[in-house]
């Protein structure tokens, strides 16, 4: 029983840090995806490659890379980033990638009778895209999101190979102390496997959430 | 000096040309791993599928926990897992073969799971002309099914196969010479980071996009209605 708590107390603490790191990434990963998913179908050719461009970069090269790169390459030219910011820097700027191309697909996956309906009814693009099409592409993008959420809590892992003391860092530490491999890192997966279930259980949640909402709205605007 | 090759830093571009060939070197590692790796989840993957797919429930449903498990956890802890524990059990490979297996079981979770998607794809009607015709299901399977599963298949394995070629990076952490810990390695010893990891970047770039683009143009050749097999 105290052998548990031994393994048990740094891994958990390790655990807050992981999700910390998850949910921040998420949240910023959250806000890129529709940046640059939106910002691919613009008309204005700056924003689109812009967005085409940084979709490439970071869907093309390794997380690791990116995250090696802002931690120990940047300082070179002078930027010196803390872990932290280095770490989820990296980590929301490759989901926010993978969730812009979610975003640029569901977007387009809504019917082109909605657009022309809202010029005939003379809605500016700006209200289209928020009103119309933003809230219907979304009950789309939720299932690909939630598995990006948990692709990107098995991302934060690498957050270790630069020093955070995440839950594979505790891990690892732990185990270059007492050389107890198996109980270690058993455990270690376990936790990330109940948090993915979690975090795939909340998403499962706010889509139900959301396909209601619209329906809900789309039921008000027929009556 | 690595790999025999001597650099020079007397300007950026002096560096970047003579680590070039030292890089090349990384990179031919990451692509083994990555042949590797996905020779071990094609094979593991289509196991997995096979096995869960069975009506025992004793045997589907351990399968089925395994391959979420597996999908659900990173692989770098994975790979710790592999890389410390084997060892205690008396089995001693060395890192670029746990690399390579950690890579296939991982994506075994992926792959079993296309296979499985394909297969049910194929629709209904199929079967049930197999069966109006008497044929087996060894059969069915064989001249039926898989040859239309073929067409769904190959194009999303291609996609992990890109993807696996990314997280081969990741085999850096158990001492496996891969590209980056290359890099990695050259900046240590020059504390010049900047310009052996923005070229990584760069060479992961140029190496995904040829394979993408590979993927891409091998979906658009696969006949659609399927593949007959001999």
């Amino acid at each position: 029983m105290e052998d548990l708590r031994q393994l048990l107390v740094p891994l958990l603490k390790g655990t807050t840090v992981t999700l910390q790191l998850a949910l921040a990434s998420t949240l910023f990963g959250g806000i890129l995806s529709f940046a640059a998913g939106i910002g691919k179908l613009s008309g204005n050719p700056l924003v689109r490659w812009l967005s085409v461009g940084y979709i490439e970069i970071f869907r093309g090269t390794s997380l690791l890379v990116q995250m090696f790169w802002l931690y120990f390459a940047l300082p070179l030219i002078g930027i010196r980033l803390p872990p932290v910011t280095a770490g989820i820097l990296a980590l929301s700027l490759n989901i926010g990638a993978y969730g812009a191309e979610v975003v640029r697909g569901a977007i387009q996956a809504v019917p082109r009778e909605q657009y022309e309906a809202a010029i005939a009814v003379n809605f500016t693009r700006r209200f289209t895209l928020w009103r119309v099409v933003l809230p219907q592409a979304l009950v789309e993008m939720m299932p690909p999101f939630g598995n990006l959420v948990v692709q990107n809590l098995k991302d934060t892992a690498l957050v270790s190979l630069i020093s955070l003391s995440d839950l594979t860092f505790r891990a690892q530490n732990y185990r270059n102390l007492t050389y107890e491999t198996v109980p270690v890192f058993t455990a270690t997966l376990f936790i990330y496997f109940f948090l993915a279930l979690a975090f795939m259980a909340v998403m499962r949640l706010l889509e139900r959430w959301i396909a209601v909402r619209v329906g809900v709205a789309q039921g008000r605007a027929r009556a | 000096m690595l790999f025999g090759v001597e650099w020079d830093t007397s300007s950026n571009l002096a560096f970047a040309v003579s680590i070039f060939p030292i890089l090349l070197r990384g990179l031919w590692v990451t692509v083994q791993a990555t042949v590797l790796g996905m020779a071990i989840a094609l094979v593991l993957g289509l196991i997995l599928a096979l096995l869960r797919m069975v009506p025992l429930k004793i045997v589907s449903w351990p399968t089925a926990f395994f391959l979420e498990f597996v999908r659900d956890t990173p692989l770098l802890v994975q790979l710790y897992f592999l890389f410390f524990v084997l060892p205690d059990f008396g089995i001693i490979l060395p890192a670029f073969l746990t690399g390579a297996i950690a890579l296939g079981i991982q994506y075994s979770g992926y792959t079993a799971e296309v296979y499985r998607a394909g297969i049910e794809a194929v629709p209904r009607g199929q079967w049930e002309a197999a069966t109006a015709l008497n044929m087996p299901a060894t059969l069915t399977y064989r001249h039926v099914i898989v040859p239309q599963a073929i067409p769904r298949i190959v194009p999303a394995l291609g996609n992990y196969l890109v993807s696996m070629l990314k997280d081969t990076a990741i085999l850096s952490a158990v001492t496996v010479l891969e590209m980056l810990n290359v890099a990695m390695l050259l900046g240590d010893r020059t504390f010049k980071y900047f310009v052996p990891l923005t070229m990584v970047g760069g060479l992961f770039l140029v190496v995904t996009l040829a394979a993408s683009s590979l993927v891409r143009f091998l979906d658009n050749r696969l006949p659609k209605s399927g593949i007959p097999l001999r």
